[in-house]
């Protein structure tokens, strides 16, 4: 799929503009095509020896997404490939390597839960992480992140009779998010009790069937809850923690950064960056924001 | 290994969650294990037939299908656990408590038949007719000599049956009880260059916490030992 143009890839953008609905089909040109294709690799656009030259030579790559996480990285269960800004972020990368995104021969979205990001980033299972993934210092110790392309905080998603407007209303009283994640030691830290999950989608379901009077976690995915419930669920509260979602790369791969640095730079000049946005989060209500800057990389 | 000495109050109230779920489930399955055996191994064929089916539906359904059922389809029917709510120290046991209680008890019961029924095997037969032409009534032939011989043949199996409730309190992890493996994912997540020693301590409190249990039941298996000498 190297021969696939920049005059494809624009004319895919021109195809998308009207077409909002997250596509997860790889192969029906027709309806929609595909959003992002493959870039021309001119000869030494990559130094000799790193990993971006390496993957574009070998032509595939493996990409670590969430799957459960409307918005942002989600499949469904008769999906070809995953749907989400995170997605589309990754696809905008893997075509600056000369790789076609939507061919999943050649790129293998692979599930990763917050569970298993570090190490699989460390045993080298996938290349690239995007996966909701909060930029931390202890995550810097034994991988590497950067970034953020996106930053996002935690609110409150709560029935649609509710009169909860802040976590505060919430003291002492259980909040469900999923289990281990950044989300519950927030609750935790902010006085209510976090009750732990596998997925959000069963924390909706508690709070559906009352169990629990809110679930909290990143402000955009608890938008794609409401917008799935219209009329039963809604997002209320200020945002009371900020996450700087960023990218995983392998620690072994420092070159990466700059790269992945340029892209996302690229993207937030020529508009892709925001166009990903209104595409993936735009449905459920979430405005463009402008774009973050960048953190600056390690020296190597 | 630092994250969790560093909040050790939080590691060992999450063992305490632990060990709540597998004293209260133990204790229930327990009742309802011997209720149930002795349905198995009763007269009444109709009770037969009911422990029978119940034992083969429990012990053929992954214990993560039991819990989910808790959770997300009983409440559907109206079955829900919201009435709880009982605070100890810094425990608080809730409606997902509960559930899990009930998800694990109903689940271990089945195996605690099983280990009984075995031990009510062991028993010689002539025992049991030995006791009818006694003239005991079937309550008399098992809980004065039937259940007290099948008792001892059953501690082994039982301990092995109380050592997998232990462990299989974790699946509650997902299911909203803040006990030790979901504690163990919140230190991961927030001290990701510490995977291994985080691991190796929790490791360490199921290893802990099984070798009482082993220990009890040890102890329980030299007092009841047949000498005869």
């Amino acid at each position: 799929m190297r021969t696939t143009t920049r005059f494809k890839a624009a004319a895919a953008a021109v195809l998308m503009t009207g077409a909002l609905a997250a596509c997860g089909d790889a192969g029906s040109e027709g309806e929609g095509g595909p959003s992002v294709g493959a870039e021309e690799v001119e000869e030494g656009k990559f130094p000799e020896g790193s990993r971006m030259a390496e993957l574009a030579d070998a032509g595939t790559i493996k990409v670590g997404v969430k799957y459960d996480q409307p918005g942002l990285g989600f499949k469904g269960a008769n999906d070809d490939l995953p749907s989400g800004f995170d997605v589309e972020i990754a696809k905008l990368l893997v075509a600056d390597l000369g790789i076609d995104p939507q061919d999943t021969s050649k790129v293998d979205y692979v599930e990763t839960i917050s569970d298993n990001r570090e190490p699989f980033l460390q045993e080298g299972t996938v290349d690239l992480v995007l996966a909701s993934y909060s930029i931390t210092d202890e995550r810097r110790q034994v991988v590497g992140q950067t970034g953020p392309y996106f930053v996002t905080g935690q609110q409150l998603l709560v029935p649609e009779a509710s009169d909860v407007t802040s976590i505060e209303d919430l003291a002492g009283q259980e909040v469900c998010s999923v289990t281990g994640s950044t989300s519950i030691d927030r609750i935790n830290e902010a006085g209510a009790k976090g009750v732990g999950f596998d997925s959000y989608s069963e924390c909706v379901q508690k709070v559906l069937d009352g169990t629990v009077e809110a679930m909290s976690t990143d402000g955009t995915i608890l938008a794609g809850y409401a917008a799935q419930n219209e009329g039963q669920l809604k997002v209320v509260g200020e945002e009371f923690s900020e996450e700087n979602i960023g990218v995983g790369y392998s620690p072994d791969r420092p070159e990466m950064c700059e790269w992945i640095n340029g892209v996302l730079e690229e993207s937030f000049d020529n508009g892709s960056w925001a166009e990903a946005f209104e595409r993936t989060l735009g449905p459920s209500g979430v405005e463009v924001p402008e774009p973050p800057t960048l953190d600056a990389c390690p020296a190597a | 290994m630092q994250a969790v000495l560093d909040d050790f109050p939080a590691y060992l109230e999450a063992f305490g969650y632990t060990v709540f779920l597998f004293l209260v489930s133990g204790v229930i399955s327990l009742l309802i294990g011997t209720v149930l055996a002795a349905m198995r191994v009763g007269p009444v064929a109709v009770l037969r037939l009911v422990a029978t089916v119940y034992v083969s539906l429990l012990r053929n359904t992954p214990l993560i299908i039991v819990f989910a059922f808790f959770a997300f389809t009983a409440p559907i029917f109206g079955i829900r656990f919201g009435w709880l709510d009982v605070s100890i120290g810094p425990f608080d046991f809730t409606a997902f408590f509960g559930a899990a209680v009930v998800s694990l008890s109903l689940y271990t019961s089945a195996f605690v038949c099983e280990a009984l029924r075995s031990g009510v095997n062991a028993v010689p037969l002539g025992q049991a007719e030995a006791a009818r032409a006694l003239g005991l009534p079937f309550g008399g032939v098992m809980t004065q000599v039937v259940l007290p011989q099948a008792a001892r043949a059953s501690i082994p199996p039982l301990a092995s049956v109380q050592i997998a409730l232990l462990k299989n309190t974790s699946v509650a992890a997902v299911f909203g009880v803040g006990e030790a493996v979901s504690q163990m994912r919140s230190f991961n997540n927030d001290n990701a260059d510490q995977r291994y020693t985080i691991a190796l301590a929790f490791v360490i409190g199921y290893v802990v916490l099984v070798e009482v249990v082993s220990f009890f039941s040890a102890r329980l298996e030299k007092r009841y030992r047949v000498t005869t000498a």
